[in-house]
């Protein structure tokens, strides 16, 4: 039986395979695409380190900044811990071989992200995430990591609440398989896709090992805060990368004014846009002031964007945005060793967790660190908890349960019956739309209400709808079908938190509660699922 | 929805049509009105939807391109890759292919600890670039004749690191990739022609085998040459 299963082949789950090996650990990294194809390729702006290589800065400050745009709602030793060792981990990535921008004086560059206090963000132009991912692979493959690719996460495997591995769908062959372990690490990814067409996320950002936990018994936390990025392309919701503002970009409504200081925390920009809209202005991107040159060597990526997706040339045009839903501050509810509530040997890290790091709202460039910095944590903290099993000589057999019979059984039956009363495609994009209107930047409690009711009419109804294509091997309908099961049930804990804090804080603002209220909701909002059904309890946030 | 447009889908050897929306979208969006509409066998791999994740390749009319990348037009011919093995419709294993990856030994020998320049990031920027989408792959023709060929993106990735100051044995890469690697090239170009991040890799195996010369091997084709005419003058 292999040591540790990484399940999720990003940046976090590369991170912690290539750790727990060095640890002497066999490793096995299961994901659902390929490790380069995932989210992590999509980061742009940076990762946060306190190097001061540009202007001066010190992890306190680093601390200071990431509290602050948490809104309270973060675990201090946590984001201290994090925020000490970004000078490690960019260390660590350095000797990996990650190609860094670099400063006139040979040191690592940095630039300036919004809501920090010093030029903090090393970079790699605007393609950081994918420079790291993709050294990150090939260091993997250096080091003889195994990966399974194209392997779907079904369930977890549990006896009295111990992980003892998953069963996934071999999207290629079609086959239901088991794999145990003596330990798990979730690095599956967020669940912003949740908002279908408005979001930048990929389109595999459907919450699968989040809504895995849920069903496995575990629980998850603060589901209600969704980070929305304030600049996406308007037409195709693609991401335009902060550092275009972090560089000197303005942000402009249809006279072509300013409204806002463009580098406030992205909960506050992005707010400021959703009014200008709602105003019926448009909003435009503009950075023709930074020159062409700068633009080219800076942004390459922005600049090819913007002319593919939105028809514009960001050298001499304005280029048209609008916010949209861009990283999940909740999920996995983690302690500080990064093992998941409410389940034994089972790790959680990077967007799918929320390890109390980013809080109400996530700062620019932590994300990259997080998966870096605690990506390499959980490695070893599952290779720790291995040798303290195999000093106690337990576990290490395999064990017999019913979960591969079960998916093995739903499988076959979405095979055998189609009733396609309903297109979950067409449902799929009418929630996301929905969730974009009434559970995006600008909440309403009648209106979350009426979409909790409309999605558990979905849920209900998911008998009639399946999947059209019958054939066993390589069946992404079948593929996309489980993703929007995961979305609905990852949606439903998403509306149902968002309704019960009656506050405003970080990205979760409501209009009819536009404060924050400290005395009830400097709270930690937990779910699980017992006997098929929901459960809550808000957890008092403790300095 | 009004269907004006027609494309042609090589779906295991057959063409099918398809209609779709006439407007100004990705081939990538076109592809999931039909599996959405249409018909949900069509197959088809797609991640991220904005050029970075190298998932969406196919050809289009003999040419790759990212779906997500390419506004398609009427008639457009939609073709897997080429060189893959063909799992389902559009949809390729390039697991396989990626081995390649690991007979270039792509990556960091042995790391040193050196001050790296502005230039010397500039260097490599273009080719650590790459997002592994198998675009140069599917346009080689060296792999009509030799399977085994390392292909245009693992040797690009080679020359990445072989020019990163932090390699500390550059030889040990130079070496690997003597066997169906640089002199197998034919530098005919068309892996630069249709890399979409303008990564050039046949002038990074050019390169590479300036390196390789520094390092005492030579050109095998010219020595065989040598060998064929050396006995008749």
């Amino acid at each position: 039986m292999i040591d540790v299963l990484i399940i999720g082949s990003g940046g976090a789950g590369l991170a912690s395979a290539l750790t727990a090996k060095e640890r002497g650990a066999s490793v096995l990294v299961v994901g659902k695409s390929y490790p380069t194809a995932s989210q992590t390729s999509m980061a742009q702006g940076g990762m946060n380190a306190s190097l001061g290589n540009v202007t001066p800065d010190s992890i306190q400050s680093h601390i200071d900044d990431t509290i602050k745009s948490a809104h309270k709602l973060c675990n201090n030793q946590m984001v201290k811990q994090l925020c000490e060792d970004a000078p490690n981990s960019i260390a660590w990535l350095e000797k990996l071989g990650v190609p860094f921008d670099r400063t006139p004086e040979s040191k690592v560059a940095q630039r300036q992200l919004g809501g920090a206090s010093s030029k903090r963000a090393c970079y790699a132009q605007d393609y950081t995430g994918l420079k790291i991912l993709h050294t990150l692979y090939d260091t993997c493959l250096k080091e003889g990591v195994e990966i399974l690719e194209e392997y779907f996460l079904l369930n977890l495997i549990t006896k009295d609440s111990v992980v003892l591995g998953a069963i996934f769908l071999d999207i290629v062959t079609g086959e239901v398989k088991e794999i145990q372990a003596k330990t798990t690490i979730m690095a599956t990814g967020g669940y912003a896709g949740v908002y279908k067409g408005f979001t930048t996320n990929s389109e595999g950002a459907t919450g699968d090992g989040i809504a895995s936990v849920l069903r496995a018994g575990g629980s998850v936390s603060d589901m209600e805060f969704v980070q929305f990025h304030p600049t996406a392309l308007k037409s195709s919701a693609t991401l335009i990368s902060e550092s275009a503002r972090g560089e000197g970009g303005y942000l402009v409504n249809s006279k072509e004014e300013r409204f806002i200081d463009e580098l406030l925390p992205r909960d506050v920009v992005a707010r400021a846009i959703a009014l200008q809209i709602s105003d019926g202005e448009e909003v435009f991107l503009d950075i023709r002031h930074l020159g062409e040159e700068k633009l080219l060597h800076l942004m390459p990526q922005e600049v090819h964007l913007c002319r593919l997706y939105e028809n514009v040339d960001p050298i001499k045009e304005l280029i048209p945005i609008k916010p949209v839903a861009h990283y999940s501050m909740g999920g996995i509810d983690i302690n500080n060793n990064l093992e998941v509530t409410g389940l034994k040997n089972c790790y959680a890290v990077g967007e799918c967790s929320n390890a109390k790091i980013h809080g109400a709202n996530r700062l620019g460039g932590n994300s990259l660190l997080e998966i870096i910095s605690l990506g390499r944590l959980a490695g070893k903290n599952a290779v720790g908890c291995v040798s303290q099993r195999t000093n106690k000589t337990v576990g290490g057999d395999c064990h017999r349960t019913t979960q591969l019979e079960e998916d093995k059984e739903y499988i076959e039956g979405l095979f055998e019956e189609y009733p396609w009363e309903q297109n979950f495609y067409d449902l799929q994009y009418e929630l996301g739309s929905k969730f974009y209107k009434y559970a995006g930047i600008v909440r309403d409690n009648t209106e979350l209400n009426n979409l909790l009711n409309e999605l558990r009419v979905i849920k209900a109804d998911i008998d009639n709808m399946g999947i059209g294509d019958k054939n066993r091997e390589n069946n992404t309908n079948l593929v996309e079908f489980l993703q929007f099961q995961n979305s609905l049930e990852i949606g439903e804990v998403l509306l149902d938190s968002a309704l019960v804090r009656d506050e405003s804080r970080g990205a979760h603002y409501k209009e009819a509660f536009p404060n924050k209220d400290d005395k009830l909701y400097r709270v930690n909002s937990l779910y699980w699922v017992e006997e098929n059904v929901l459960q809550n309890k808000l957890v008092k946030v403790v300095d | 929805m009004q269907r004006d447009l027609t494309i042609a889908i090589n779906r295991g050897g057959e063409i099918t049509h398809f209609g779709v929306p006439e407007e100004r979208t990705t081939l990538l969006n076109a592809l999931y009105y039909i599996k959405n509409q249409t018909d949900n066998t069509l197959t088809f791999s797609s991640s991220c939807r904005s050029g970075v994740c190298g998932t969406c390749a196919v050809r289009v009319n003999g040419k790759e391109v990212l779906a997500c990348s390419y506004n398609f037009e009427e008639d457009d011919l939609i073709e897997p890759l080429a060189y893959h093995e063909v799992q389902r419709d559009l949809k390729v294993n390039k697991q396989k292919v990626r081995e390649t990856l690991k007979a270039s030994t792509a990556w960091l020998q042995s790391s040193q600890e050196v001050a790296i320049t502005e230039e010397q990031v500039t260097l490599t920027e273009k080719q650590t670039d790459c997002i592994l989408c198998d675009s140069c792959y599917s346009s080689c023709p060296v792999l009509e004749v030799n399977p085994d060929f390392m292909g245009p993106f693992a040797l690009t990735r080679a020359y990445r690191y072989t020019a990163d100051p932090r390699e500390g044995n550059i030889q040990s890469i130079i070496d690997n990739i003597q066997s169906n690697g640089i002199w197998d090239c034919t530098l005919c170009g068309n892996c630069t022609e249709v890399c979409p991040q303008g990564i050039d890799p046949k002038m990074d195996i050019t390169l590479l085998r300036g390196t390789a010369s520094q390092f005492g091997y030579t050109d095998p084709n010219f020595q065989a040459m040598d060998f064929g005419f050396g006995g008749g003058f």
